[in-house]
Order: structure tokens, then sequence, then C-alpha cells
């Protein structure tokens, strides 16, 4: 399976995410630069942390103006996996692949420490390695990952299943209904704020985030093998 | 050439941790009477001649990159040069 780690001007989960894919998962991973005009080649989509166009005006506004994001919108459309962390959450929410937004953390800080997340729905392509309910230790960092929605929304996200994630004990930014990462409603774009990219050694401290990558290979070997 | 003057501000709905806070600090200072504090964004666009509306490209703008209407709301101002 060959995945694009997209790279934006004020990305700085690229390498995380690449280092994952390639040395702890051993799939085929590439740097795709925010102008590129064409993702066809690529099975899966990656879009990092950071702080794209240095937050300006609002996280992820920006970077949703590039090229790349038209190329990211037709592999969603194509069915093919999308994951987006952190600012690639801020950033999926801008160009409406999600619904809602994130908001600054409520307590105004940037927190930077790992947390419990409680997998919700295990029953998705990138979730299916885990136990439902099981609780897994992924770090987070960000100033802006206080999920908001309108009710409406929300009522939707909890019908259909799609939050995927929630933060267990303590909440760490004010998310609605302690959300920590939904999944769109056909199931292929799955934004979150924390970072299982940063949890697939045990010498990183945790290894949780690994089964979230072999989740996605695995459903797609099986479609595609 | 016309110069307009929006102004984004968060929607009512949406909590404002950072207005809380300086709401918070005015308080300490003896403001009781102040009941809430929003915080929003000023920008100020420059726009030279155009063929279209300037409603609909200040609205478009707006509405395509400027806020997020899911969490913000907009107005604006424009102020035409002599």
């Amino acid at each position: 399976m060959k995945f694009a780690v997209l790279v934006f001007p004020g990305s700085n989960c690229d390498i995380d995410m690449y280092h994952a894919i390639k040395d702890e998962l051993g799939e085929e991973v590439e740097y795709v630069w925010h102008d590129a005009t064409d993702l066809s080649e690529f099975d899966g989509i990656l879009v990092p942390g950071g702080f794209s166009y240095g937050d300006y005006l609002r996280c992820g506004a920006m970077a949703n103006q590039s090229n790349v994001m038209v190329e990211v919108k037709k592999a969603a459309e194509a069915g093919k996996p999308v994951l987006g962390v952190c600012n690639g959450f801020q950033i999926l929410t801008e160009a409406g692949l999600l619904p809602g937004a994130l908001l600054r953390n409520k307590n105004l800080k940037f927190m930077c420490r790992t947390v419990q997340l409680k997998v919700e729905n295990n029953n998705t392509r990138f979730t299916s390695q885990y136990e439902k309910n099981q609780i897994i230790n992924i770090p987070i960092a960000h100033g802006e990952g206080n999920y908001f929605c309108d009710e409406e929304t929300l009522a939707k996200l909890k019908a259909n299943n799609q939050i995927v994630f929630t933060y267990s004990g303590e909440n760490p930014n004010g998310s609605l209904e302690d959300i920590a990462g939904i999944i769109n409603e056909r199931g292929n774009v799955l934004g979150m704020m924390p970072h299982p990219e940063r949890a697939v050694s045990d010498l990183l401290g945790s290894s949780d985030g690994l089964a979230l990558f072999k989740s996605i290979v695995k459903q797609w070997r099986e479609a595609h093998v | 050439m016309a110069k307009v003057k929006i102004y984004v501000t968060l929607r009512e709905s949406v909590l404002d941790p950072q207005g809380s806070a300086v709401q918070g600090s005015l308080a300490k200072m003896g403001y009781n009477e102040v009941t809430d504090v929003r915080i929003g964004k000023y920008l100020e666009v420059q726009i030279g001649d155009s063929e279209r509306n300037i409603d609909e490209l200040v609205k478009e703008m707006c509405e395509k990159l400027l806020t997020n209407t899911v969490i913000e709301d907009y107005r604006y101002e424009v102020e035409e040069a002599n």
C-alpha cells in the first residue's frame, strides 16, 4: 500500500508520519508538497500535524486553499482512506470533508502530553484492530483542539456512529462530548487531534497508535489483493 | 477602489474562552459592570477596479476563506475611495 504524507509550509509532524509508515508499518510512503496536482498513484492520504501557514487567520484555513486539497477531495470521493491528525484534522474540517470545527482549548493553554482515548467505534477501516471501548495511550499537542459542532450535526454524528475516539477520564481541551476523533459518513475520512504517529513504538512511550495504521492496511489488502 | 472593513465574530452559540478570560481580568480590576466580552477579528481589505459587484465579491471571499461559517459570523462596511 502506498501512502502520501502531505507537506504544507509549517507542517511539522510529516517526518513522524513518514517514519511511522515506512519504519514501523513497513509500507510505501512519499512526501507530497502542497502544490501537487495529482494524487492518483497513492492508496491512502495522510494529512499531518503542524502549523500550516503559521495558523494565520484560522488553523487550516489557508492550507485548505492549496492545490493538493483539490486532489484530497477527489481521493476522498473515490473512497480512498484519508487521515488528518491535529492540524490535518483542522484542515479536513476547513475543507468540509468532516463536519464541525476546532476551537481554542477551553483553558487557553497549549496541551502537550499523553492522554487516554477510548475507542468508541472499532467498526471502521481505521480502527478494526482495536477492541471496542479499548483504552489507548496517545499523545496530544495542540492549542486548538476543542471540537465544536451544532446540535443537529452532533445528533447525526451519534446516530451514524461517527464519533470514533473520545478522551477517557480528563478532557484536555473542552471538546463537545469529549470528542477526540470523528469519521465521515462514508467511513473513509478520519480526523483526530491526538497523534497516533507519535505512538508507534514502545521506545516512544506507547505503540498504541500502530493498530490504527495496521487497520488501514488490512482493509486495503482485503479489498485489493 | 474601495476599502472594505470586515468584522468577524464568533457565533453566539460558540463559547469564547479568550473573551471570558478578559472579562475575568476586567472584573478583577473592578469593572464589575462588564457582563460579557467577545473577541473577534477585524480585517481591512483594499479592492481595486473590478467588474464584479463588490458585495458579491466580499461575501464570496468571506465565505470561502476569511471566515468559517460553522463558528463565525461576519459583517462588513464598504468605504468607496474618492
